[in-house]
């Protein structure tokens, strides 16, 4: 193509994609979108020295901001870890926001019926009634793509808006705290329905090393599964995976019920954890956030972790940012969105190689 | 009569975002290219036509602001898709993340501040027409730009060359190239196209439908139009009826719920994405017509000499 020629450069699709660009482009992504933010900020008439300070230092200068990192990082690398699966297989979950939503209203709900006659039970038992309410929610759009054909991102988004709709109905409604004044929101779990500090001095509760296990769980299922690899194959290449008789409905119902019972999961540990009520406002889009993670952790489990920490930082600075320095919480959307440009962009480096031709630009086209 | 009138020209107004998004996602896909960024192009096209128009730079400034907003936004997924042989689910999403960011950044200064909303042509006589007066004769600018954006979407596709090589490159990339059409140019233009159309639906919705911003205000709009184009099975004609069935519903949940209908008020606002994942439901169901109309190398990065 003329555009491509023109320079005297040609690309070439390298044969297979290259291991150390792999890895070498998140940090680069990163980097890439540190500066651009420093540019954001000057333009908005910031000092962006001590914007990126205020940023991605200032959160992780005390044991509390540690412990608010894990708080965060939980959910998203939760959620990262079922969406990455179905990702390798081509299977495009991105309604986890409202299987996250449905995952807070089951488990929820469960402490609000038995309140007042709790016990060590209860607490196991949410996190059951999330995945379980997580994992339902995705098997709409997964029997609607086995049986009909309906493309998965549209119905799991507009699921979304319908889980988001089903809580402010419950939580003005139905379940609105008779105490409450008033507001939007149930009442207060009681201590047996919360999940229990880990480290003192901070909020970071039982859902960060619960978290671990799931990245572990993934890694195992990626790497010593037949499943795992079958869907791995699906993703690579269809053809083959037809041939070899791996069956694309039994991979689409196994991503989307994993990845929804997750973001329930994760939903669970929001209601029981840092929030520890209903609210109308369960996640500030983690659902959607983990996508991102997912992507910049190169589907990988422990690449997940690690950008599920980073993008936790993420909000982290947004929040420090807003109260240090009064720069807008819409940053946060924008860097997210940013830094998963820069890496789109520079996965191209991963894919093909740059090599220079020998023709003259006149010959090109 | 006058109550009718109301609906109906309620129905038009809450139809003309979407129509608007989705004829630009049509041409879009056409080429061969899927850009899931609607929602994200839909915001910022938003927002900076309320900008420019609450800032005194008036309507016609504020919607041409919008529209290139909207191209602004498709040109990054261009760069990243078509130069950079990106995938294109993924910049898609990118791309609606960072405009649901971006709109809030850009609207911070912006909420609250009122707004008349677009002028309705007003014909002597004509517009006082009972009911079919103001739904003829009394619209404003955009909705009859709407209409002739399907029209002349409709006549480019079937009944011009460019239109057919638009066709031939979202059906055969690589018989395309091979016949001397430039892809890159091709599907540039048709994604810059779908941006620009994209950014004005967003104005319509901060500018006419409801004149004032809020954070995320298309509320999953971008979407619809995303599955209006499946439903219509990338016919403009069937995209024009989609969305005004669509923005029929819409109207039909809001006035039953003012109309003090016994459903608590949000069952009836999920009616919207219910009804549109039922249409997607009935249209893709027929998994042969799908793969008939849909273009062939939709979603497909294409490198010539690979």
């Amino acid at each position: 193509m003329a555009a491509e020629g023109a320079f005297g450069i040609r690309l070439e699709r390298r044969p297979a994609p290259s291991r150390a660009m792999l890895l070498a482009t998140p940090p680069l992504a990163v980097l890439l979108t540190v500066l651009a933010g420093a540019i954001l900020f000057a333009a908005m008439g910031f000092d962006p020295l001590e914007t990126l300070r205020a940023y991605f230092v200032s959160p992780l200068t005390s044991l509390y901001g540690w412990g608010e990192l894990a708080v965060k990082a939980t959910p998203l690398a939760i959620i990262a870890i079922g969406l990455a699966l179905g990702f390798r297989g081509n299977v495009w979950n991105i309604g986890a926001e409202g299987q996250l939503t449905l995952g807070a209203i089951c488990a929820g709900g469960l402490a609000l019926a038995v309140y007042g006659h709790e016990g060590p039970w209860l607490l196991p038992l949410m996190m059951l009634a999330g995945a379980a309410g997580g994992l339902a929610y995705a098997a709409i759009p997964a029997y609607l793509r086995v049986r009909f054909n309906a493309n998965e991102i549209l119905t799991s988004l507009m699921l979304t808006y319908v889980a988001g709709l089903l809580l402010s109905y419950l939580v003005t409604g139905p379940w609105k705290d008779p105490e409450g004044f008033g507001f939007p929101q149930s009442r207060l779990f009681n201590p047996e329905a919360l999940l229990p500090i880990v480290l003192d001095g901070t909020r970071m509760h039982l859902g960060a090393p619960l978290a671990l296990c799931v990245v572990l769980a993934g890694w195992l299922v990626v790497a010593r599964t037949l499943i795992g690899f079958q869907i791995k194959v699906v993703g690579l290449t269809p053809i083959a995976a037809g041939y070899a008789g791996f069956s694309q409905a039994r991979i689409i119902w196994f991503t989307l019920l994993l990845s929804g019972g997750l973001a329930g999961l994760a939903g669970a540990i929001e209601v029981s954890g840092p929030i520890g009520q209903l609210q109308p406002a369960i996640s500030p889009g983690y659902g959607f956030t983990a996508i991102i993670v997912a992507f910049l952790g190169r589907l990988h489990p422990v690449g997940v972790l690690l950008a599920a920490l980073l993008m936790a930082l993420s909000y982290l600075g947004g929040e420090q940012a807003q109260i240090e320095l009064g720069l807008p919480l819409a940053v946060t959307g924008v860097f997210q969105g940013m830094l998963l440009f820069f890496l789109l962009a520079s996965d191209f480096l991963t894919h093909y190689r740059v090599r220079r031709t020998a023709s003259t630009p006149a010959a090109a086209g | 009569m006058e109550i009718l009138s109301l609906v109906l020209m309620s129905v038009v107004a809450a139809a003309t975002p979407l129509l608007f998004a989705a004829i630009g996602e049509l041409v879009t896909e056409k080429s061969g290219v899927l850009n899931l960024g609607v929602e994200g192009m839909m915001l910022v096209g938003a927002v900076v036509g309320f900008a420019v128009t609450a800032s005194g730079g008036g309507a016609v400034l504020g919607v041409s602001a919008a529209a290139a907003a909207g191209s602004a936004m498709a040109a990054l997924f261009a760069l990243l898709t078509l130069n950079l042989l990106a995938n294109q689910v993924a910049t898609g999403l990118a791309l609606t993340l960072f405009g649901i960011g971006l709109s809030a950044l850009v609207g911070r200064g912006f909420i609250g501040v009122p707004l008349d909303g677009l002028p309705h042509l007003a014909i002597p006589g004509l517009s006082d027409l009972p009911l079919i007066g103001p739904l003829i004769f009394g619209q404003d600018a955009l909705v009859y730009l709407s209409f002739v954006a399907v029209a002349a979407v409709a006549w480019f596709l079937t009944r011009t060359r460019a239109g057919l090589i638009l066709k031939a490159v979202g059906e055969n990339p690589a018989a395309a190239h091979r016949l001397g059409h430039s892809v890159l140019r091709v599907r540039w233009l048709a994604v810059l196209f779908g941006g620009a159309m994209a950014g004005i639906g967003g104005a319509y919705l901060s500018l006419a439908y409801t004149p004032l911003w809020a954070e995320n205000m298309t509320a999953g709009r971008g979407w619809i139009a995303l599955a209006l184009v499946v439903f219509a099975t990338w016919r403009p004609g069937r995209v024009l009826l989609g969305a005004y069935l669509f923005g029929g519903v819409t109207i039909a949940q809001l006035h039953a719920q003012s109309a003090g209908v016994a459903l608590p008020s949000q069952f009836m606002s999920m009616l919207p994405y219910l009804a549109t994942i039922l249409v997607l439901v009935l249209i893709s169901r027929d998994a042969a017509r799908i793969r008939l109309n849909a273009p062939a190398s939709i979603g497909k990065v294409f490198h010539p000499g690979g």
